[in-house]
């Protein structure tokens, strides 16, 4: 039942390995999914091509969504909350059975979903705002996924249980695994919200229940959008924990702060989906204030925390294994050869800069009049589910095709520069969707030359500019996906066997020397990076903030 | 350690000076984010509000019939074109795939605009000052505009609302 692994010494039990391995082949099929569709959405929204009819736009749009930002990330959150109660803790999964039964829910969701989509029976988008209707089929689709979910993140707290039980680790548990706790209690909040919505909303498609009202619907419908979206940034974290630590030997250089931070991300996260109703008709500003400022900011702190928190634990290993000279050195000679390394630093870099400045600005009561529903909001979580997530995701599988595939990575060059392609493609395509909003354009809207109706509006000319951007990122963004996608396919379908640790390509890192005791900063450089980011957030606030005091009055 | 327990005494660590720093700083920056949005609501000049009444798609298309007949001054490509006094309600509709009716404001002057759907979500966007706000069937959201530039405005929509979406456009024009 078990195999100990010769790389890393760890126990693995082969029940979980396999189930990992099954959730991990579903969430690269839906990323490829994700991918195409984006593909064809970037060469309908540049207007220059505008490749698909207007009906397919829409459906396509429903279909990037679903399978980029639920189906990718939720199996691949799925096979990660395995891997953290089982390998890391030396420990065997609680049931493989109800493992099994919760992947063929969450099969025939992605299915039923999926053919419901492009059979044309749902478009409506990923929100399908009601009185919008889709075919009951696809509700119930998401339906199946969402327990399957469920079941694998109760599995999840039952491994935790034995692992306890059974004493497989010592008494705290590893950051790693702390983290996806985290992540976890927030899934269980997020995956209640989805069921309060979508089975009323199954029983309305149905004509069981007469009538379904849009403030209720939109207000619960967001209880799952964006805490679901929380599970992923918990989720990343985690995994940059992780990647600091194989990459380099980096730990945090206080994991009690690291840990205080994940405990306040589970207080304070969910609230924050109230922001996507700011500019709505009936909450009061209290209301919205309170909430949105996720209970007085407490997880923008917790982020912020973090992003001290894992740049320091790489820079403090680099420093003992001798690279101590100026603020940089650290960063200079770390391993960028391994994709792992670049892919965990781009993502922080992408989701902080990006996701997270735009992400606070976009989450203000007052300045949301500016960016509701304008490119800027995909710009924004361009920044933090793709160049954040995903990105740490696919670093998080350099380590995963080894280790748990036993497989050597193929095309090793290709798979050193993929992150880059990838992370720059997102930056491109992210920093050009959040400026055409700031001009404006509209998220989901076919044609922006209004060709139909009864006036018409030019968009600043500027805006020319910025979808050749839009294109030239987005594009690369594709390109850079599909290259880890042929990685990982070729590498499990056809890779060489890893043997031992010979065959390992990258480097498990040891432990650093222990630190020497000094008066100084622990981490210099990652003091001078986090000041620059925040000099850089504040000056895209006040940015903000001058031209929504520009507009025209209303109360 | 990511992958291992936490080395002995973990819990009683001492945060190291520049962690200490950081965290400080980030805590101070966030209370001012949260007082911030409180004061621009006693000092800014661009709040959303919160007055919201429940309607009927039926109620509120009566209510904008009447404001149209009331206070119509002409047509526009099918659309009627309405110009009323300032200070006064004024009522605007989305529905698949239009904005009735087109107003005609005057700068400086207040609007207590009342805007409803009479059936899918649609998204008010007013281009190019780009301020935006949802528009629900059900709700009449009230919002007061008071505006600050004159010339032609768009209202673009930008919540989806089916096939027809992207030719959803209505104008208001603001003279003088």
């Amino acid at each position: 039942m078990f195999r100990t692994c010769d790389i890393t010494g760890l126990k693995v039990d082969l029940r979980a390995e396999r189930l990992i391995q099954l959730n991990a082949v579903m969430a690269v099929v839906s990323l490829l999914i994700g991918v195409i569709a984006a593909l064809l959405l970037v060469l309908t929204r540049w207007q220059v091509v505008h490749l698909l009819p207007v009906d397919w736009y829409y459906r396509v749009l429903t279909l990037h969504g679903l399978n980029a930002l639920i189906f990718w990330i939720v199996f691949f959150e799925i096979a990660g909350l395995y891997f953290g109660s089982t390998v890391v803790l030396n420990s065997r999964m609680s049931s493989p059975k109800f493992g099994w039964l919760a992947f063929i829910l969450m099969v025939l969701g992605f299915l039923l979903v999926n053919f419901t989509i492009l059979s044309g029976n749902a478009d409506v988008l990923m929100t399908s705002y009601a009185p919008l209707q889709a075919h009951p089929i696809y509700y119930l689709g998401i339906i199946l996924f969402a327990v399957g979910a469920l079941i694998g993140v109760f599995l999840f707290f039952a491994n935790l249980l034995i692992a306890r039980k059974e004493r497989t680790y010592g008494d705290s548990l590893p950051l790693f695994t702390f983290g996806l706790v985290a992540a976890a209690i927030i899934a269980i909040i997020t995956l209640a919200s989805g069921a309060i919505i979508y089975i009323p909303t199954l029983l309305w498609s149905l004509g069981i229940i007469k009538s379904m009202d849009a403030g209720v619907y939109k207000l619960v419908w967001w209880g799952l959008g964006h805490p679901s979206q929380q599970i992923n940034v918990t989720a990343m974290i985690a995994v940059w924990y992780l990647g600091a630590f194989l990459t380099v030997g980096g730990t945090s250089i206080n994991e009690k702060v690291s840990r205080i931070a994940f405990v306040l991300y589970i207080i304070g996260i969910n609230v924050a989906a109230a922001h996507h109703l700011l500019v709505d008709p009936g909450p009061s500003p209290a209301w919205k204030v309170f909430n949105t400022s996720y209970i007085m900011y407490i997880a923008v702190l917790a982020s912020m925390i973090h992003a001290f928190a894992v740049p320091s634990a790489i820079e403090s290993a680099q420093r003992r294994r001798g690279f101590t000279k100026g603020l940089f050195d650290w960063l200079k000679n770390a391993p960028w050869g391994n994709p792992a390394f670049s892919a965990v630093f781009l993502s922080i870099i992408i989701f902080g800069f990006i996701g997270g400045i735009t992400g606070v600005v976009n989450g203000m009561e007052q300045t949301n009049i500016i960016v509701h529903n304008t490119l800027s909001i995909p710009g924004h979580f361009k920044g933090t589910v793709v160049g954040g997530t995903t990105l740490a995701f696919m670093g998080a599988t350099y380590y995963l095709i080894p280790l748990i595939f036993r497989k050597k990575i193929a095309f090793f060059g290709l798979a050193k520069i993929q992150p880059w392609v990838f992370g720059l493609g997102i930056a491109v395509l992210a920093v050009s969707m959040y400026i055409l909003g700031a001009f404006g354009v509209p998220r989901r809207h076919y044609d922006i030359t209004f060709s139909g109706g009864p006036f018409t509006y030019t968009f600043n000319p500027a805006t020319d500019f910025f979808w050749v951007l839009f294109a030239v990122g987005g594009i690369a963004a594709v390109v850079g996906a599909l290259m880890w996608i042929l990685i990982v396919v070729f590498s499990v379908f056809f890779g060489e066997p890893v043997r031992g640790p010979q065959d390992m390509q990258l480097q498990v890192a040891s432990p650093p020397p222990p630190a020497k005791e000094h008066g100084g900063f622990e981490a210099p450089g990652t003091l001078t990076l986090t000041l620059l980011f925040m000099g850089v957030f504040l000056i895209f606030l006040l940015l903000n903030w001058g031209w929504l005091a520009a507009m025209w009055e209303v109360r | 350690m990511a992958l291992l327990p936490p080395e002995e005494g973990w819990y009683f660590k001492r945060v190291a000076k520049d962690e200490k720093m950081w965290i400080t700083l980030a805590l101070v920056v966030c209370l001012i984010l949260f007082f911030w949005m409180i004061v621009w609501h006693i000092y800014g000049k661009q709040n959303p509000s919160f007055t919201t009444y429940r309607t009927t798609p039926e109620e509120f298309n009566a209510l904008t019939m009447a404001f149209i007949e009331k206070y119509k001054v002409g047509e526009m490509n099918g659309i009627p074109v309405v110009e009323p006094p300032p200070n006064s309600d004024v009522f605007l509709v989305g529905k698949m795939w239009r904005w009735e009716p087109v107003l005609v404001l005057r700068k400086g002057q207040e609007y207590r605009f009342h805007i409803s759907s009479l059936d899918l979500l649609h998204g008010f966007s007013l281009q190019p000052v780009n301020m935006n706000f949802m528009v629900y069937p059900g709700y009449d959201y009230v919002l007061t505009f008071k505006p600050t530039s004159t010339g032609e405005f768009a209202i673009v929509c930008n919540e989806f609302c089916g096939i027809g979406h992207h030719m959803m456009i209505g104008k208001i024009i603001v003279k003088e």
